[in-house]
């Protein structure tokens, strides 16, 4: 027996070494997990990332299964998409997962990107980690939109519609522009075709590639920690980080458990509130798109109303657009808006920690206020919760920099 | 490697002439691609004129056709209509239409080249949903109370010249298409040109 194991094992030994001698599979696996070292103060926050790639391949998945059944076309596209839900084997499970999977991507990203805000994760030397995640969050933004109109819904066809028309705002370019991005005077099956171009191939490439640049400029620089201190300040005589532990065994099992757990809510979504109250089905979307009749009552999903809600808060057509867009795009500057020495909210002073929880209250009353119907009380607020918004950005190089930070120490804590 | 005897003059134009030439070739090389995203001959085919029938519609009626795959609106308006669009001016806000896009002939208080008839394209000038019609006395607010058209999506309103009313998000008056009357019954849509 011990000489048949021994042989196996010999075996598999050489077979790795002849693999190592022409591709780096143990210098990976070491670099990247077995001898890749991070903080050992990692807590709840830092499940985000795991899961986030996990939503990935939950998405690219059922992505593929579902184009095998979808049509593509005006005529055909709704109608396939009840086919997939009743007549086609599991189809109903595939495509449920795809929709709830949607709006989990953007529930695992808020939070991801909620840890950044508590624990300056974008600060030096981490901006292009920063500035790579948010060209991911722009992406999946894109990807989310041209996904929602391809069951031509109403909701889908008047979403993009409207969305497609903010385009056609800017000055100059704007009408060419709009036109352009349909291939016609109105969205109709020419869009949707395009769409769905973009949304099964081109902008699942970005991703993956954006992804794979996210990893490589995480793994260089390291992660950060709760404590905001870097780690490869001390190591020991081997040069390993006192306060690191290698990310396998150790944080691939917490990564497995925060998996368990998610996976746990996630079909509990799937299973018993796939359409989540109209939040993640919008109800209009089961009738099929009419480009006559607009539904009485248009809103975006979810994780566009903040967005929305500053939109609408704008009197002006043109202002509304840029608010808008910059509401988004504002977090690409943090890195350089932050003047604070000290990254994490543990050592902060009180200007950060106000200012960070008006942010997040304004991020959701804006977000309530995008899914309501315009009186002017709500137009007043969502003024009002806008210009918290965007105050906690623009006023930030005055408050970090005068803020009562603590001292920060020299090692993690427990 | 021996480099002393390079000459880096050479090598510098040689390189920047390839980037340039490589560069040029790049933009012309995404000509195409960009232009096969422009609507296509069939596309543009399908938004070529049409022509309504419109001798069946009634004094206060709306008919909607497609045109361009968009909604065109063919009102056809009382005097009573039309005196509660004289009596709108102070309330709108582009009364004569100096910043709204229509034809010559349509550049005036109705928006028409014949006072009975109303024909604009049905789609908000803010964001492109399609705004309803309310006849008039059905709603209470003052803007709209002599009937008009109202946008589900932002709450923009339009009187029956298709004019917006001020303090609404949509900028400008509804678009009015070319047109012509071929005959008393008969409009041709996305066409004005004077040659028949």
């Amino acid at each position: 027996m011990a000489d048949i194991e021994q042989k196996v094992v010999k075996g598999l030994t050489g077979l790795r070494d002849w693999v190592d001698n022409r591709f780096p599979l143990t210098k990976s696996w070491n670099e990247h997990l077995a001898k890749y070292y991070a903080p050992k103060n990692f807590n709840f926050w830092y499940f985000f990332g795991s899961l986030a790639l996990l939503v990935l391949v939950i998405q690219i998945l059922t992505g593929i299964w579902l184009t095998m059944n979808f049509n593509p076309s005006a005529e055909g596209a709704f109608a396939s998409v009840e086919y997939i839900m009743r007549d086609v084997s599991w189809g109903w499970f595939i495509r449920y997962m795809h929709s709830t999977g949607a709006s989990a991507f953007f529930v695992v990203i808020f939070l991801h990107m909620f840890r950044t805000l508590l624990y300056g994760s974008y600060k030096k030397p981490r901006e292009l980690l920063w500035l790579s995640g948010m060209a991911i969050y722009l992406v999946i933004m894109g990807e989310a939109f041209f996904g929602y109109l391809l069951p031509w819904g109403q909701m889908s066809y008047w979403g993009a519609q409207v969305i497609i028309s903010l385009f056609g705002a800017l000055p100059v370019i704007g009408p060419d522009l709009a036109e352009w991005i349909r291939g016609d005077f109105v969205v109709s099956g020419v869009t949707l075709n395009r769409f769905f171009s973009l949304h099964v191939i081109a902008f699942p490439l970005l991703i993956l590639g954006l992804v794979g640049f996210h990893i490589l400029a995480l793994h260089e620089v390291g992660s950060n920690n709760p404590d905001g201190v870097e780690i490869k300040k001390n190591k020991n005589a081997e040069g390993i980080p006192l306060d690191g532990i290698p990310f396998h065994p150790y944080y691939t099992v917490k990564d497995i458990f925060g998996v368990a757990v998610f996976l746990f809510f996630f079909f509990a979504v799937v299973f018993f509130a796939p359409e989540m109250g109209g939040y993640f089905l919008e109800h209009a979307n089961f009738t099929p798109a009419d480009p006559f009749t607009t539904p009485t009552h248009i809103a975006p999903v979810w994780y566009f109303t903040p967005f929305y809600a500053i939109l609408r808060a704008i009197p002006d057509k043109l202002g509304g657009v840029i608010a808008m867009g910059l509401a988004v795009n504002i977090f690409l500057l943090l890195p350089w808006l932050d003047r604070s020495p000290v990254k994490s909210i543990r050592y902060r002073g009180m200007n950060y920690r106000i200012a960070l929880t008006a942010f997040v209250i304004s991020f959701f009353v804006l977000g309530w206020l995008g899914m309501q119907g315009v009186t002017p009380l709500y137009t007043w607020m969502a003024r009002f919760f806008s210009v918290i918004y965007f105050s906690f950005f623009l006023l930030m190089p005055f408050y970090t920099a005068m803020d009562n930070d603590k001292a920060v120490p020299d090692r993690v804590t427990d | 490697m021996d480099n002393s005897n390079v000459d880096k003059s050479r090598r510098r134009f040689l390189t920047a002439a390839a980037t340039v030439v490589g560069g040029a070739g790049t933009v012309a090389g995404a000509v195409p691609f960009i232009a096969t995203m422009a609507p296509s001959e069939k596309t543009k085919a399908i938004g070529a004129p049409v022509e309504v029938d419109i001798s069946k519609l009634q004094p206060g009626e709306l008919t909607i056709e497609k045109w361009q795959g968009r909604p065109v609106w063919i009102l056809r308006r009382t005097q009573e209509m039309l005196d509660d669009i004289s009596a709108q001016a102070d309330i709108v806000s582009d009364p004569v239409s100096e910043a709204s896009a229509q034809p010559d002939y349509a550049k005036n208080e109705y928006r028409a080249r014949e006072n009975e008839y109303l024909v604009v394209i049905g789609a908000c000038t803010h964001l492109g949903c399609s705004p309803k019609f309310i006849e008039k006395g059905i709603d209470e607010s003052p803007s709209a109370d002599k009937g008009g058209f109202f946008c589900p999506c932002h709450g923009s309103r339009f009187d029956l010249a298709g004019r917006v009313f001020k303090g609404v998000p949509a900028p400008t008056n509804l678009v009015v298409p070319p047109y012509k009357f071929i005959s008393s019954s008969r409009l041709l849509i996305g066409d004005d040109s004077e040659a028949v």
